[in-house]
């Protein structure tokens, strides 16, 4: 399923440096897919992408996500010294249950701060910052 | 020959703001300390270990040949401020097995003086900066090293109706005994109330739900209990100690209510042949209240969900049942980074019965549970001041 792809202006965050791995993961966010990692041996899904299956160590096949998810803790971020993040104060870090299964960090944006919950579904959304490199968001999915 | 491991010095460097101090001055100065402590010569010290990892400056190698230790045996395992449990626990295999026979630990950090407080909300990384390795999924989300914890207390409060007055019973009773340690670097009494109105800093963690940044060194010299027959101090013996890790990056934790205290707990435990009950007194990592309710339960003082009320009953405070943080720990006293050496050198202070006002009576088992990272690596040291049997 493909997901709502925003296209940032001008990105002043830290940006992940892709490697062999990462790099699809990335680039796929930037077409609006979530790629999570499923092993074809024993079946277990991780997030972030490795070399291997954690659990069993085979090599593993990406899996597409819904996008879908529900969260699984968060925190309302209120102090923050790096700019660009500060002038953003209060935003939402929270940990995204996939209904895939993996656990994923993310920002809740879209939405009062106060008003987040545990168990409140989400929805994924890109912000594609260059070529083949998107950074995936969660929205309030209403 | 006993070799049953045991500590027999301890030092501090000077706390909590030192700027006259570099961190390798913090080790050397608590290693002169500790050395003094122990009555030994330092020639006899032939094993080396500490935490660091400023590489070319304070980093294991580079301090043993600043301190010109001869060593056998060398360790550098850093797994964050719990890192001196863990080395506690590789020293006693290697002091058994014959590696080395007198070891030397060491810590400094001018953390405050050179960084001031940015190490909670200050951020690791530059605007805009390309980050390699796991923490690449995390960084451009801007999460808080308070942020990190706060996911905890707000999973726990959720799942076991932990309140945020629980948790700062736990500021409150460390302060307490900051108030009786003339170099913490907050003795000011605080209430319930003055912690849940601080700030919010990263819900739902107030200011004073976190732990103070100072700057700070210390270090302990294990060896033989066949050794410390001809030393001044009643040696401490290590009645037991293990180490496990869930994660390292919050990311990666996959149950938000729990650490790996679930299974060093247990192990350390087990090594002793004691079970929590018989401890006197512990020293846990109070990098913020919520890491104290976890590590209390993930240790199995109490069941998981059971932290809260337990600590509301006071039990962790003077005089409670399971006094914790006597010298004021890293919420009221000195926290210049990695704050797991300090749960021993204070853990090792009780059990000689050198704590002066902050003194738990007869106290004969005292536990140092070191968190590190983002409760990630979880250290458990069982010291007590009677020979196993």
């Amino acid at each position: 399923m493909k997901n709502k792809v925003r296209s940032a202006t001008e990105f002043l965050k830290p940006l992940p440096d892709p490697d062999a791995i990462s790099s699809e993961y990335w680039r796929a966010a930037t077409e609006g897919r979530l790629l999570i990692q499923e092993c074809p041996t024993c079946g277990h899904r991780q997030w972030y992408p490795r070399a291997l299956c954690t659990e069993c160590s085979s090599d593993t096949q990406w899996l597409e996500c819904s996008g879908l998810g529900t969260v699984n803790t968060f925190t309302i971020i209120r102090q923050y010294g790096m700019q660009p993040f500060k002038q953003e104060l209060p935003y939402i870090v929270a940990m995204i249950e996939l209904v895939e299964g993996p656990l994923v960090m993310g920002n809740i944006t879209d939405c009062d701060v106060e008003t987040v919950r545990i168990g409140d579904p989400v929805l994924v959304w890109f912000l594609k910052i260059e070529e083949g490199i998107g950074i995936p968001y969660w929205s309030p999915d209403a | 020959m006993d070799r049953t491991p045991v500590i027999v010095g301890i030092g501090l460097s000077d706390y909590p703001k030192t700027p006259h101090l570099d961190g390798v001055q913090h080790h050397a100065l608590a290693a002169q300390r500790a050395i003094a402590d122990a009555g030994i010569a330092k020639s006899e010290i032939d094993g080396y270990v500490n935490a660091s990892s400023n590489m070319m400056i304070d980093d294991p190698v580079t301090m043993a040949e600043y301190l010109r230790i001869n060593h056998r045996y060398i360790d550098g395992t850093m797994t964050g401020g719990s890192s001196f449990e863990f080395h506690v626990q590789h020293l006693a295999a290697a002091i058994k097995e014959g590696l080395c026979d007198t070891a030397l630990v060491t810590y400094g950090s001018d953390y405050l003086s050179r960084m001031g407080r940015s190490l909670g909300t200050g951020g690791f990384q530059r605007p805009g900066q390309r980050v390699a390795g796991p923490i690449q999924y995390e960084v451009p989300y801007g999460n808080s090293l308070v942020g990190a914890y706060a996911m905890y207390a707000m999973r726990h409060m959720h799942e076991y109706g932990t309140t945020s007055e629980q948790l700062a019973e736990i500021a409150v009773g460390v302060r307490e005994y900051a108030t009786l340690n003339p170099n913490a670097i907050y003795r000011d009494p605080i209430t319930i109330d003055d912690v849940i109105n601080s700030r919010m800093v990263a819900d739902p963690l107030h200011k004073l739900d976190c732990c103070a940044i100072t700057d700070g060194g210390g270090a302990f010299i294990m060896t033989t209990a066949e050794r410390a027959k001809d030393l001044p101090n009643k040696p401490i013996y290590v009645l037991g100690a293990a180490g496990a890790q869930t994660h390292w990056n919050i990311s990666q934790q996959s149950d938000f209510t729990t650490s790996a205290g679930a299974q060093s707990g247990p192990e350390a435990f087990a090594r002793a042949g004691l079970t929590p009950a018989d401890v006197d007194m512990i020293m846990f990592y109070d990098s913020f209240t919520i890491t104290c309710l976890i590590l209390l339960e993930s240790l199995g003082f109490v069941g998981r969900g059971e932290g809260g009320p337990f600590i509301a009953e006071g039990h962790l405070r003077k005089g409670g049942s399971l006094p914790m943080n006597t010298d004021g720990g890293g919420l009221s006293s000195c926290h210049p980074g990695m704050r797991g050496m300090f749960l021993i050198l204070e853990a090792v202070r009780q059990l000689r019965g050198d704590a002066g006002e902050a003194q738990v009576p007869n106290c004969k088992v005292a536990l140092a549970g070191g968190s590190g990272g983002w409760l990630s690596c979880i250290g458990v040291a069982i010291l007590g001041n009677e020979a196993p049997g």
